[in-house]
């Protein structure tokens, strides 16, 4: 139940390639999370998951059915959008009650059906509302019930709180995941905030320019990059990248530490670190500088645990470490992780 | 937490069927439209075409080709140089006059004040109303012996008596006489299109957003300074399509003309639309009526592509 | 001082908005006097035109209602109106959303199309169109008009409506389409009752605008009983060489205010259609 395979789906939009040759197969019951920055085609796969987008080349499989050319009624998927689409001229209850009704599903257990979506969503007071009236948090949920009424296989999510605002989303976060885990429909879940994604994800999968860069978990996709897109993408602020030759050497800027502090059994790696200025953020600090001589310095973030009291002034260096374990070598042409210890 | 159970009833149509797929949708709604439009403007344009190109009338409805002879003979004809004459003029003066009116009033709608609604009403009548009876009001109005505006100029004593400004005569011919004809038609043309002008500039006035006029102010420019660089460039392109529409509709007016004067007075008032009506339909000489009408053509065609392109500049901010 | 100038100011907008409204409804006051004035009262050279000399008189309307074919004329019109709005519906309402929705490449091309029809006006047609009517049988029916007015009501009205289809949010129908409806359901059960004001405003355009027509009317029928209010009132209300000014002003009124009023109301949209959505 729920899995959804995409086989080799392509998409262009005249010579534009939105979505190139994307394989991708999903577990059941996981919460799957397309992550990725604007253009590189995770809502566009997404609306080929539904069927309101067809795609160029490939195949689409839900449960085993080939659904590549079927319209979005016959595929047993449910979407919430963006903007939650709510119909505005009916009321919650109605809206509710649409797509079974749209399905010849009759009155008696079409009320049945409403009042146990309303109750999971803790939103039976509002059923005689229309949309107008609700508040953004109250939409989501009317939006939430509408997509859960059917009991579809695969439930699809499109950014769905990036309308809320900041406060809110948090909670609606905690909710969402919680109400996916207790249900247990397989989710496929797209959108551009990598924090958002690490908090929800079974698994990520990491996109850009049509590609998928890295499929993993939230740990897979922070710990082993597989390209240096990933690495830079995931993690606020990103991980450091230095040149070493032909490598691009990278390490996360939490693993960035006054030689003192790193802990390295295996090896460590010293740099002298010119600090240009610090943002003090409570838990943490944020140590911006350089790294190496000065004709070719590259900027380093470090990224202190509120913790470490140790001093720092702008405009002075310190030696600063990272642990060898922690250091990730790329290919400086491709991007691409490589494997091997550094020198 | 599980859901009551139900059961759907069954056979959705495996497939999906013709009312799923969006191009053979896209193309069945919008064929009858297009079939209408080629059938019943895109053939008889064709027809009246053809019909120009030969010597059909009424009683001998065939179609002979005999070139551009009735171009030609319309080109030698008095009647018809006059009447293609009078229709630029007319359409040129009512136009222009309708555009600085309808700006002038447009700005005063722009204010709210009490009973704007019948204010609005009585200024839109002449559009809204149908142009034939809304014609038959000004026919009284300008009716060589009862009209009330001769009826007010006599009592002002500017007309009627030896010595006054507009002659000693009873009244003026308004539709008898050649240039009080002429300009009663133009006069009647405005105050038609003025309604339809004005709604418009009006629509093109108010979207000029408040902020840019606001900080226009604050950087210290004059309401005129104002007016002119920045409120007429942003209208420019709703102004124009304003005119040309009112170009549009003058151009290939018959009613007022045929209502009011039927041309005359000897023709003097003949515009194109009414001559290719007395000669085409009246007269029953199908092919010399065509060739009169088409000469319309071309202006139409210059003046719906500048309307296109003035359409696509109107994005203002 | 500043209270004068604003009292100036406003003085001045009072004015020039009564004398726009006064040369706008003149001749329509004159049409409300004309009807209720005896013909005594109307034709005497020194009368005031303004004030009823004689006391005022229903014998016009008497006259236009029983003695004249004006209610013929009223009917006329209301049949060949309704017709015109239903066929207008049922060919602008589909081509509109269709351009709408899916104006990619040929669509867009279409919509132009659709637009330069008004490129050739009626002047030029209904040369062609008055034989074409007839060759099919239709001289003298009002038929001849109901086939042919939709050449002026449905390009404008496809304007109108795709203007108002391109302001419902395409997410809906998508979200529809996902619920269990095929796209044409979904443009019939969600988009549609959305688009309820536009739909109005197209049959309040369709049928003032076939209201209004003359030219075409002119030229398909001559027989009296088959006229519409739009030609029956300029013609048919002369005995002989004598125009009945009094009957004629009332039939003028009693067709035309009905129309402006409705029509006033729905004018807002009537531009937005008119500039094709370019003034937001």
């Amino acid at each position: 139940m729920g899995c959804v395979e995409i086989r080799g789906i392509s998409k262009l939009f005249g010579n534009v390639r939105a979505v190139d040759h994307v394989d991708l197969a999903t577990n059941e019951g996981e919460f799957l999370v397309l992550l990725g920055p604007s253009g590189c085609g995770k809502t566009t796969l997404l609306r080929m998951i539904a069927g309101i987008e067809e795609p160029t080349e490939g195949d689409m499989v839900i449960d085993g059915r080939v659904v590549t050319n079927l319209p979005p009624r016959l595929r047993d998927i449910a979407m919430v959008f963006q903007s939650y689409a709510l119909y505005p001229h009916m009321t919650v209850y109605k809206n509710i009650a649409f797509p079974l009704r749209a399905r010849g599903v009759e009155k008696e257990a079409v009320r049945k059906k409403v009042e146990w979506a309303a109750g999971m969503f803790k939103i039976e007071r509002l059923l005689d509302r229309k949309p107008r009236e609700l508040s953004g948090g109250e939409r989501q949920r009317v939006a939430l019930a509408r997509a859960m009424v059917r009991e579809p296989s695969v439930f699809l999510l499109d950014e769905p709180l990036s309308n809320l605002d900041a406060l809110l989303r948090t909670s609606a976060r905690e909710e969402l995941r919680q109400f996916q885990r207790r249900v247990g429909v397989t989710t496929i879940y797209v959108t551009h905030d990598q924090v958002e994604a690490m908090g929800l994800g079974d698994r990520i999968v990491v996109m850009s320019q049509g590609r998928i860069r890295q499929i993993g978990t939230p740990m897979e996709i922070y710990l082993w990059p597989a390209d240096t897109f990933v690495a830079t993408f995931v993690g606020s602020p990103p991980m450091n990248l230095l040149d070493h030759g032909d490598t691009l050497l990278g390490f996360r800027p939490e693993t960035f530490l006054p030689a003192d502090a790193v802990e390295g059994s295996e090896g460590v790696v010293t740099y002298p670190f010119e600090v240009t200025y610090l943002e003090y953020l409570g838990a943490e600090r944020l140590v911006y500088g350089t790294v190496g001589e000065k004709s070719h310095a590259r900027h380093v973030v470090s990224r202190l645990p509120g913790s470490l009291t140790l001093p720092l002034a702008a405009g002075k260096a310190y030696p600063f470490a990272v642990a060898l374990r922690d250091l990730r070598r790329f290919d400086k042409k491709s991007g691409l992780y490589k494997e091997g210890v550094s020198s | 937490m599980s859901a009551p159970s139900v059961s759907e009833p069954a056979a959705v149509a495996a497939r999906g069927g013709i009312l799923d797929r969006e191009s053979a949708l896209a193309k069945m709604m919008i064929a009858p439209a297009i079939l209408y439009i080629v059938a019943m403007i895109g053939v008889p344009f064709v027809l009246a075409v053809l019909y120009s190109l030969s010597d059909a009338t009424t009683g001998d409805p065939s179609l002979k080709f005999v070139g551009l002879r009735n171009f030609a003979a319309a080109l030698a004809d008095p009647v018809f140089r006059l009447s293609l004459w009078n229709t630029v003029f007319f359409t040129l003066a009512s136009q222009c006059i309708v555009v600085l009116l309808s700006r002038l009033l447009a700005t005063a709608l722009l204010k709210n004040f009490r009973g704007k609604w019948l204010v609005r009403f009585l200024i839109m009548l002449p559009w809204t109303a149908p142009i034939s009876l809304g014609t038959i009001g000004w026919l009284w109005m300008l009716d060589s012996i009862f009209s009330p505006i001769d009826w007010v100029l006599r009592y002002v004593g500017l007309l009627g008596v030896p010595g006054a400004l507009l002659g000693a005569g009873t009244n003026l011919y308004y539709l008898g006489v050649p240039g009080l004809a002429i300009s009663s038609i133009i006069l009647v043309d405005v105050w038609r299109i003025l309604p339809l002008a004005t709604v418009i500039q009006l629509a093109g006035l108010s979207s000029i957003p408040k902020d840019l006029m606001e900080a226009a102010e604050v950087d210290g420019a004059t309401p005129w300074r104002r007016t002119l660089m920045i409120t007429i460039p942003l209208t420019l392109p709703i102004t124009s399509i304003a005119f040309l529409f009112g170009v549009v509709f003058t151009f290939t007016d018959l009613v007022v003309v045929y209502v009011l004067t039927r041309g005359g007075p000897v023709h003097m008032t003949q515009v194109l639309s009414s001559w290719t009506f007395f000669k085409g339909i009246e007269g029953g000489d199908l092919a010399q009526g065509a060739a009169i009408s088409l000469f319309m053509f071309p202006v139409l065609a210059a003046v719906a592509i500048l309307i296109l392109r003035m359409a696509r500049r109107t994005e203002v901010v | 001082m500043p209270n004068l100038r604003k009292l100036a100011g406003r003085g001045g907008l009072y004015s020039l908005l009564a004398a726009f409204a006064f040369f706008g409804a003149f001749p329509f006051y004159w049409m409300v006097i004309a009807t209720f004035k005896t013909d005594h009262d109307l034709f005497g050279p020194t009368n005031n035109p303004f004030l009823f000399n004689e006391p005022p008189t229903l014998d016009h309307l008497k006259n236009l209602l029983f003695e004249t074919h004006f209610h013929t004329y009223l009917t006329n019109t209301l049949w060949v109106g309704l017709a015109v709005v239903v066929i207008t519906l049922v060919v602008a309402v589909p081509a509109a959303y269709s351009l709408a929705r899916w104006a990619r490449g040929w669509g867009e091309m279409l919509g132009i199309g659709i637009f330069l029809t008004y490129l050739v006006p009626p002047t030029i047609l209904f040369i062609p169109l008055s034989r074409f009517t007839s060759s099919l049988g239709l001289q003298e029916s009002l038929w001849s008009l109901i086939l042919v007015y939709p050449t002026f009501t449905i390009p404008f009205c496809t304007w109108l409506l795709m203007g108002f289809f391109k302001t419902i949010p395409k997410d809906i129908e998508e979200q529809a389409m996902i619920d269990g409806l095929s796209r044409f359901g979904a443009m019939w059960k969600v988009v549609l009752p959305l688009s309820i004001s536009g739909v109005l405003t197209v049959v309040v355009f369709a049928f003032t605008l076939s209201m209004h027509e003359f030219i075409y009317a002119l030229t398909f029928i001559s027989v009296s009983m088959k006229k519409t209010v739009s030609i029956g009132v300029p013609t048919e209300l002369v005995r002989g060489d004598v125009f009945q000014w009094g009957s004629l002003m009332a039939g003028a009124l009693i067709a035309s205010l009905p129309v402006a009023v409705v029509y006033t109301f729905f004018l807002d949209r009537f531009v937005a259609g008119f500039t094709m959505g370019a003034v937001k």
